[in-house]
């Protein structure tokens, strides 16, 4: 029976699900500039909704200190950005997230990496890329890539926020 | 006649005389200096990460303490650094977020270089355009101390701009700022209330 149900999921990933663990996981504020992976099935339905709260942000490196802010104040929120933003906010990540240890959690959509391909195998050095270098910094991350996956939404982001640290959800197809 | 130059740490003085028990204050580099001197407080947010993004800190306290006044005293080469934190900000619309910019050309702490567009760059204009609630620029003191007050009163978010000079040498011990014990204050702070 679970074994049929894995079966089920594989291949597909649904932005409600994902949703409703986002809810579960009480995320009051999600922080996001646009990610072409996550942009229909997360964040177009997220912004059609009052809560959580969209804060709509012009570069990712805003959105590390928009959420370490939202922290202090006991207030959970997800940032939710593209690879290439994560690249781009490495320093704030490093500053903000690592070294003062804060509960940052990120959901980052993986642009061009290909379907059912761990990360570390793509093809695309721009996915290939992304896990050695969260392992470098020593960020714990999770990979989501069909819909068995979404259970691990949760105590990822619990747990975040008990030992007061990062972590990064990789999304790695586009949900329905 | 002229006016004279403002000094930094005579703004702060004057600012701090309407900041109260319960305000949020995020200083930053040589601003943080000289605030933590004038006014020595737990709710001083002086770890931000990372240059520039001050008022980024600012805009999450802001939204997640609406009871709190949040007032970041900012560089114009740490806001150069994040611009676009003007528009997002402008765009969230905190009405307790109080934004101030010690304009005085250079990167400070970093060898008093002049910031690229020194002198023709309008921190104000920027402000405006992205849609703060209210707008100011001083450049004499006596106005500043006059008018200080009132801003504080009124809903954000607030930009103020101000043409400053270096307060002087400053013994920097970034531990001060950058320090574990100096968040967990700060966190205990605002958790007690």
């Amino acid at each position: 029976m679970q074994q049929a149900a894995s079966t089920e999921s594989r291949g597909y990933l649904h932005g409600s699900s994902i949703i409703r663990e986002i809810k579960a996981s009480q995320i009051e504020f999600v922080v996001s500039v646009p990610d072409i992976t996550t942009s229909e099935g997360l964040l177009r339905p997220l912004s059609q909704q009052t809560a959580p709260r969209l804060v709509r942000i012009c570069k990712e490196d805003e959105g590390v200190g928009i959420c370490a802010g939202l922290a202090y104040a006991g207030r959970r929120a997800l940032l939710l950005i593209q690879q290439t933003g994560l690249l781009d906010s490495i320093n704030a990540v490093r500053g903000v997230a690592v070294e003062y240890g804060l509960p940052i959690c990120m959901m980052v959509g993986l642009l061009e990496k290909e379907p059912d391909v761990r990360p570390m195998q793509s093809k695309r050095y721009g996915v290939r890329i992304v896990e050695p270098i969260l392992d470098a910094m020593g960020i714990t991350y999770h990979e989501i890539e069909e819909e068995a996956d979404v259970a691990k939404i949760k105590p990822a982001i619990d747990a975040a926020y008990a030992q007061s640290r990062p972590v990064v959800l990789l999304i790695g197809r586009r949900p329905s | 006649m002229e006016a004279v130059m403002m000094k930094r740490d005579d703004c702060l003085k004057a600012l701090a005389r309407h900041v109260t028990d319960t305000d949020i204050v995020l200083p930053v580099y040589s601003t943080a200096f000289d605030w933590i001197e004038i006014r020595p407080h737990a709710l001083n947010y002086l770890s931000h990460g990372a240059m520039g993004l001050a008022s980024s800190h600012a805009l999450g306290l802001a939204l997640g303490r609406p009871d709190r006044r949040v007032i970041v005293l900012d560089g114009d080469g740490s806001l150069l650094m994040n611009l676009g934190s003007l528009v997002s900000i402008g765009a969230a619309a905190p009405a307790n977020l109080f934004h101030f910019v010690c304009e005085n050309g250079t990167y400070e702490a970093n060898g008093g270089h002049p910031i690229p567009g020194r002198d023709r760059v309008d921190f104000a204009g920027f402000a405006r355009s992205a849609g703060y609630r209210a707008v100011h620029q001083f450049t004499d003191l006596k106005i500043f101390e006059q008018q200080v007050g009132a801003l504080l009163s009124e809903p954000g978010p607030l930009f103020v701009d101000l043409k400053i000079t270096s307060s002087g040498p400053q013994e920097r011990d970034y531990t001060r700022i950058h320090g574990p014990h100096v968040r967990k204050a700060f966190k205990d702070a605002l958790a007690a209330g």
